[in-house]
């Protein structure tokens, strides 16, 4: 048993949403995703199974949709509308992300689902709300990232370069993490009502992108003031110091924030020793004085307090030179030895490959016997020891599940 | 309006934003959240309480605008773990409450004497959630980690950038907020699991897990076609895959001023050739010319923004309805985007000591259990004899008492 077994999940097929079915059907949802007949648009998404474009081999598709069930509807008739409701009469949760002229044509006003099932938990996730007509607009997930506040705050020091958006769909994943977030309180709710229970949810992506910027939204919201954009680092109101270090591979590291307690300053002398490196090092000295600080390390004071300015500074320094001395993987995990949050900047795969994420279980094979052919999936992002999250299958074929869930329509 | 989280009480540990985020989501929609804090540190092993910004001149531990943003609704006391009477209190209040969460490094809570043995030996059934950087198992879990660090090792700080230039990465934390919905996901997927059958349990979430499955087409594109993005040149204002262009950000006339800007096919294309009428446009007809020559598609639509106003371009653009989003500034998507007000996005809260001061509020209304975010962060302590007397059954003159001897 997983955490939500035997709870059904209708999702009506929308790439903005896809995200949100697939942690649902993590937890043990039975996710029930319905296409047209022609399929829904993400099925042409790349990348494709050995780069073939075709219906049933998008792993943009398959990733999203893995875990759910899948049927094919043609909302655009009244036989397909009313399917749809007496789907709706058997779930305990809809997910949709139309616009308002089909909310009116699929008849799903909040009243209406409703009364078609006063249990029912119904979701809409939607570009700015519900009742915004911009909801109605096209959009795409840079967009919604510009819009919402993330972009305004990532990029480099030089701003004649424009920011950037951070990759991978995050927009669209914000406003499922929300939806997620919204469906499981709801549930607990209705768990703890005798009858009924259900209700609206209407999430907004943009709203979701708001406020996910951290300091950009509560320096303004509380002191009027504009983070600006940096280097790999936090946007901020003054510069600060760079933190990615070029390794000697050529890969990056992330250095968070440079040594500054007395045991950091310990290991990190420790470490120039191993290397070999305290001859090439004259700023070795601060090192040693970081080893021996008494009292409190006043960050504050950089810039104001000579010593403690030359043994931060020294902490980068070395930092550096170690950097430049050994591969990136050797330089993230000698850091940590020493106690220093910082992290290898790894691709994607890189991360996936790495013995901790293995050891975590983050490969899930699933196969696929259409193909005949086992893929390794990544997730779930977490699971319970007691009711463990799993992938149920791998995505749907189009119109698989027809015959089994609405008798061969 | 009834609240959807009414019957929980969460015993909180959390703090800067992984942790913190997650509670506030719970005691948005009414669960009863007793932050613990240490009064020896004055609550600072949460970096960010009394740190900047600020709304006045005003300066403070209870001053902290980023502290306050993050735990609204909440109660706070504090209690000196160092004492055997601050223990025998924390026991107390375990015993009265559904959840134990924080996201301290891993292991810190057990070398405390409060590790999940211990918690359900209190109460059998308490839900513990632990939230740190590699999780409690594996060759990483001693590392340790905070916002930046688990986006560089998990691959979104690679893929966010431009081509030729380090990785941009974030910008902020992503995965402080991120790792704060899935730790609150967690502790409800817990409480769920509790209300059917009644058993507790300890989740151990691990930020990095989280982030790692975040970018899903790519890990596949790898585990299947072997197409890995360490070979592959980054541009992350482009179409993920090659399959849309334009998609991009261009720049505008005003200061530091930029629109995103995309066709997702040769419809869109053609409103938009057909909207800023310039001759070039004819020699990116369709998606193959759009692609193989995006450079300079770019450029000439750089230079066909470059001079006009980001909020005109987005709504000509969006009469024409083709995907557009100016890039905002924290004070136009605040208080210029009617969207954000309309929605209610930036409640007004009443911290006791900063008085009223607005903050991120949820990004969603529920029609029957809406959220409700009106007390700031609680200031350091401000709760503590109001638990102990009201909740956990001690006397004044005990609170006094404990007081002078430094318990709490």
């Amino acid at each position: 048993m997983s955490v939500l077994s035997g709870i059904r999940v209708i999702e009506i097929a929308h790439e903005r949403i896809a995200f949100a079915g697939k942690l649902l059907g993590e937890l043990g949802a039975d996710v029930i995703l319905i296409e047209p007949p022609e399929g829904t648009r993400a099925r042409h998404y790349p990348p494709f199974v050995d780069d073939i474009p075709g219906i049933e081999t998008s792993l943009y598709f398959w990733h999203y949709n893995a875990g759910k069930r899948g049927i094919t509807l043609d909302l655009d008739t009244s036989n397909g509308v009313t399917e749809l409701h007496t789907l709706l009469r058997t779930a305990d949760v809809l997910i949709e992300s139309e616009a308002s002229e089909r909310v009116a044509s699929l008849r799903l006003d909040a009243n209406t689902t409703a009364r078609t099932n006063p249990r029912l938990i119904h979701v809409a996730v939607t570009p700015f709300g519900r009742s915004e007509p911009l909801s109605d607009l096209p959009e795409v997930d840079l967009t919604l990232m510009a819009a919402g506040g993330p972009v305004w705050s990532c990029g480099y020091d030089d701003h004649s370069l424009p920011p950037s958006r951070g990759w991978g769909f995050q927009g669209y994943q914000t406003g499922c993490h929300f939806a997620v977030m919204s469906v499981l309180t709801a549930l607990l709710y209705r768990g703890n009502q005798p009858s009924g229970g259900g209700q609206f949810i209407d999430v907004s992506i943009t709203a979701a992108l708001n406020v996910t910027t951290e300091g950009a939204s509560y320096n303004w919201l509380v002191e009027g003031s504009t983070l600006q954009r940096q280097t790999g680092r936090h946007a901020s109101l003054r510069p600060t110091g760079e933190t990615q270090m070029q390794c000697a591979d050529g890969r990056w590291a992330n250095t968070g924030v440079p040594p500054r307690f007395p045991v950091e300053f310990a290991r990190l002398l420790d470490w120039l020793r191993t290397l070999g490196l305290e001859d090439q090092f004259p700023e070795a000295v601060f090192l040693e004085m970081g080893a021996h600080w008494e009292g409190p390390f006043d960050l504050s004071r950089i810039g104001v307090d000579d010593t403690i300015t030359a043994v931060f500074a020294a902490g980068r320094e070395a930092l550096q030179l170690i950097a430049r001395t050994v591969p990136a993987q050797a330089f993230f995990e000698g850091c940590q030895n020493a106690g220093l949050a910082v992290g290898v900047i790894n691709s994607p795969e890189e991360a996936f490959e790495d013995p901790h994420f293995k050891a975590r279980g983050m490969q899930v094979p699933l196969y696929r016997p259409d193909l005949d052919r086992t893929v390794i999936h990544p997730g779930p992002p977490f699971s319970l020891p007691l009711s463990p999250s799993r992938l149920q299958r791998p995505a749907p074929r189009l119109g698989e599940h027809n015959q089994e869930i609405v008798g061969g329509s | 309006m009834p609240s959807a989280l009414a019957a929980y009480r969460i015993c909180d540990f959390t703090g800067q934003l992984a942790g913190a985020g997650a509670t506030k989501w719970l005691a948005a929609f009414g669960a009863e959240v007793i932050r613990i804090e240490d009064p020896v540190r004055q609550g600072r092993w949460d970096i960010l309480r009394g740190n900047p910004p600020y709304k006045d001149e005003r300066r403070g531990i209870d001053m902290g605008g980023a502290f306050n943003n993050h735990n609204t609704d909440k109660l706070g006391i504090t209690l000196n773990l160092k004492t055997d009477k601050a223990r025998e209190i924390l026991r107390r209040l375990v015993a009265l409450s559904d959840v134990v969460s924080e996201n301290f490094a891993a292991g810190v809570l057990e070398r405390w004497g409060f590790g999940y043995d211990a918690l359900r030996a209190i109460r059998p059934d308490i839900i513990y959630v632990s939230n740190c950087g590699f999780g409690h198992q594996g060759p990483y879990s001693r590392f340790k980690t905070w916002g930046p660090i688990v986006q560089a090792v998990s691959g979104l700080t690679h893929t966010s950038g431009l081509p030729d230039q380090p990785p941009a990465g974030w910008g902020y934390s992503y995965m402080d907020h991120t790792g704060g919905y899935y730790m609150a996901m967690a502790i409800l997927a817990a409480l769920l699991h509790r209300q059917r059958t009644g058993e507790g349990q300890w989740v151990d979430l691990a930020c990095t897990d989280a982030a790692l499955t975040l970018n899903g087409p790519a890990l596949l594109d790898w585990t299947v076609n072997q197409r890995g993005l360490r070979v592959a040149p980054v541009y992350s204002n482009r179409d993920q895959h090659g399959f849309m262009a334009p998609h991009n950000i261009y720049p505008c006339a005003g200061d530091d001023d930029w629109i995103a800007i995309a066709c997702r096919d040769d419809a869109e294309w053609a409103s938009f050739s057909a909207l800023i009428n310039q001759p070039w446009t004819g020699s990116f007809s369709g998606l193959s010319a759009r692609l193989e020559g995006q450079d300079e598609l770019d450029r000439l639509i750089s230079a066909w923004t470059s001079t006009r106003d980001k909020f005109e371009t987005e709504s000509l653009l969006r009469a024409h309805h083709i995907p557009v989003g100016a890039v905002q500034k924290p004070s136009e998507r605040i208080d210029r985007d009617a969207t954000t007000g309309r929605f209610g996005l930036w409640p007004t809260v009443e911290h006791s000591a900063i008085g009223k001061v607005r903050v991120d509020g949820q990004p969603m209304h529920f029609s029957v259990t809406d959220w409700q975010q009106t007390r700031g962060a609680p200031c350091l302590s401000e709760h503590t004899r109001q638990v102990l007397t009201g909740l956990l059954g001690y006397t004044d003159a005990e609170v006094d008492a404990f007081q002078a001897e430094g318990v709490l």
